[in-house]
């Protein structure tokens, strides 16, 4: 029991939360004028709040929020406390920004740590950390995480998955963290290179940024002999580390102290009941540099509190991802809104398109197929030009995207209307 | 001596074809010549019918995607060397042929060679001056 805080009467929790709320309302009322704007948009005072029950009057947060505040309008603190930024990739339009100060980094490597520990992993371990280093918050939260552990941690990054082996074997590396389709990926290359994955030195799997199944996790702990966890986190709440299995492997707790949590009707906004499918809100308790007010995750998961039978921790644990309410999709780690895709035609065609993205699992890593209506405005009878049309197509979904499509040309007509909006996309994958 | 062709955008899948030819064949149109350019996942269909303007309005109304471009009808000697003396002339002039097919005519010894080439004018001049008969798009649709 290294981490008392996720073991404390859940009433002590509670007046934690709420204190914390009342302080970040009024850093956020003081020093951001578009949540001071919000605020007195509904007439309400940060010392108004009496309970956790009256956050469900104030105003949501979400990306466009933070696209439209972009770059610095959402700082609650000045340049000179902000130690690191990072930032989404901006493809729809302006890209999301977060800051952390000094002490934002400690409560992300404590809130990591804290993770890797719900997990079994400790001081001893040697971390292999494959998630991507850069803008992108993985690879650096599970850094500091490992850091702040104790453990030693190897920071490979993603890709090159024969050198990820060579080393995994060289180093005897006992945790791997990186998406949980590249672990499959990884056993696959392993067998194919003829190396057991079975006898490597792994023992935990620590897998996220993607939403994956029970039957995925049979998948992993199967072909590595380790145990896998899902760990969920986003970059505008602090990055990896806000929930994470334990080693009950029924549902992710959320590091409740610093993220509030809340799930609720994404029609209404109002709290659904507890272990109803709704929409994942959080509310940055103790961020400096970026804190949000009920920033809407638009992820659909279920919640539950009480005392885990498991492991004895007093922090709600939510479901795995069930959904979204957008039509955001998650292809091999990266963040895919259709509206992209549509932007790349937009820019190619100058006319609207019919398009369809059709989303597939081959083995362990995901293909997205985009399907583009041939008008007559671009058709030829030549086919060169069509093939010359299919590449650019396809060169521009790569460099906007950061994912390699394969670019299928149909018939018009074929793509189905709907009233209103069409169905852009078909997510075959049995997650 | 420009010749119309109208091009059909098809997906690559059992039946497709037939399909195009059953609402030709319904409109009562006939085909004067026909090629069929394909790749892995479609394929273009290129038509001289007896009736373009008829043709073109009910494949649109079927909901193809169709264009209509001018392509070049030469009439060839039909024995050994027939072909290789007009691609002669064309290449000499430095014309290149985006793409070509051919049918026999309704004279026992001459064939007709479809010709696409990008500027159709250089070419129909090239191929005149070269002594090469081309057929009017009247006389191909009548054919």
């Amino acid at each position: 029991m290294k981490y008392l805080v996720e073991y404390i009467d859940p009433d002590l929790l509670q007046r934690v939360q709420l204190e914390r709320l009342r302080q970040v309302a009024k850093r956020l009322y003081d020093n951001v004028p578009y949540y001071r704007g919000a605020f007195d948009g509904i007439g309400v005072k940060p010392q108004d709040i009496q309970s956790l029950q009256d956050m469900e009057g104030l105003p949501l947060t979400d990306k466009e929020t933070l696209r439209s505040n972009y770059p610095f309008g959402m700082f609650a603190v000045p340049m000179k406390n902000v130690k690191e930024i990072h930032a989404s990739s901006g493809t729809t339009g302006k890209p999301t920004v977060v800051a952390y100060t000094d002490n934002d980094i400690k409560v992300w490597s404590e809130v990591m740590a804290r993770s890797i520990y719900a997990v079994g992993g400790t001081d001893d371990d040697v971390i292999q950390n494959a998630y991507g280093y850069g803008l992108f918050t993985g690879g650096l939260g599970v850094h500091y995480g490992s850091l702040d552990l104790g453990a030693t941690v190897v920071p490979m990054s993603s890709g090159g998955s024969k050198r990820q082996l060579q080393l995994m074997h060289d180093f005897q590396t006992t945790i791997l963290t990186c998406t949980p389709s590249y672990a499959i990926y990884l056993a696959e290359i392993a067998q194919a290179e003829g190396y057991d994955p079975k006898s490597s030195s792994l023992r935990i799997g620590l897998h996220g940024a993607e939403p994956w199944s029970d039957a995925m996790r049979v998948q992993i702990e199967d072909a590595w002999n380790i145990k896998a966890y899902d760990i969920y986190g986003l970059s505008e709440i602090i990055g990896p580390g806000v929930a994470v299995e334990c080693v009950g492997q029924d549902g992710l707790h959320v590091w409740a102290d610093h993220f509030l949590p809340e799930v609720i009707d994404p029609k209404t906004g109002k709290a659904v009941s507890e272990g109803e499918d709704g929409m994942l809100v959080f509310t940055t308790l103790t961020k400096e540099a970026t804190p949000f007010l009920r920033y809407a995750t638009k992820d659909i998961v279920s919640m539950t509190t009480g005392k885990c039978p498991h492991c004895g921790r007093i922090m709600p644990r939510i479901s795995r991802i069930k959904g979204r309410t957008d039509d955001m999709l998650i292809i091999r780690g990266i963040n895919v809104f259709p509206s992209q895709i549509e932007s790349v035609l937009l820019k190619i065609e100058e006319t609207e398109p019919h398009y369809l993205l059709v989303v597939t699992r081959e083995g362990a890593l995901d293909k997205l197929e985009v399907q583009v209506e041939v008008n007559e405005k671009f058709f030829s009878d030549e086919i060169r030009q069509l093939e010359a049309l299919k590449k650019r197509i396809k060169s521009e979904i790569d460099s906007v995207l950061a994912i390699s499509a394969d670019v299928k040309l149909v018939e018009p007509k074929t793509i189905a209307r709907s009233e209103g909006k069409a169905k852009r996309v078909i997510d075959k994958r049995n997650i | 001596m420009q010749v119309r062709q109208i091009s059909v955008f098809m997906e690559n899948r059992a039946g497709r074809l037939q399909e195009i030819t059953s609402i030709l064949a319904k409109a009562n149109i006939n085909l004067r010549a026909l090629s069929l350019a394909d790749t892995s996942d479609f394929g273009i269909l290129r038509l001289i019918v007896d009736r373009p303007d008829d043709a073109v309005k009910i494949l649109r109304t079927e909901g193809f995607t169709i264009r209509e471009n001018t392509v070049i009808a030469c009439a060839i000697a039909d024995h050994p060397g027939g072909l290789n003396s007009i691609l002669n002339v064309l290449t000499k002039e430095g014309i290149s042929i985006e793409y070509m097919y051919g049918f026999l005519g309704k004279h026992k010894d001459e064939a007709v060679m479809i010709i696409r080439v990008e500027n159709t004018e250089t070419a129909i001049e090239t191929l005149l001056e070269g002594g090469f008969t081309l057929l009017k798009g009247e006389h191909i649709y009548s054919m």
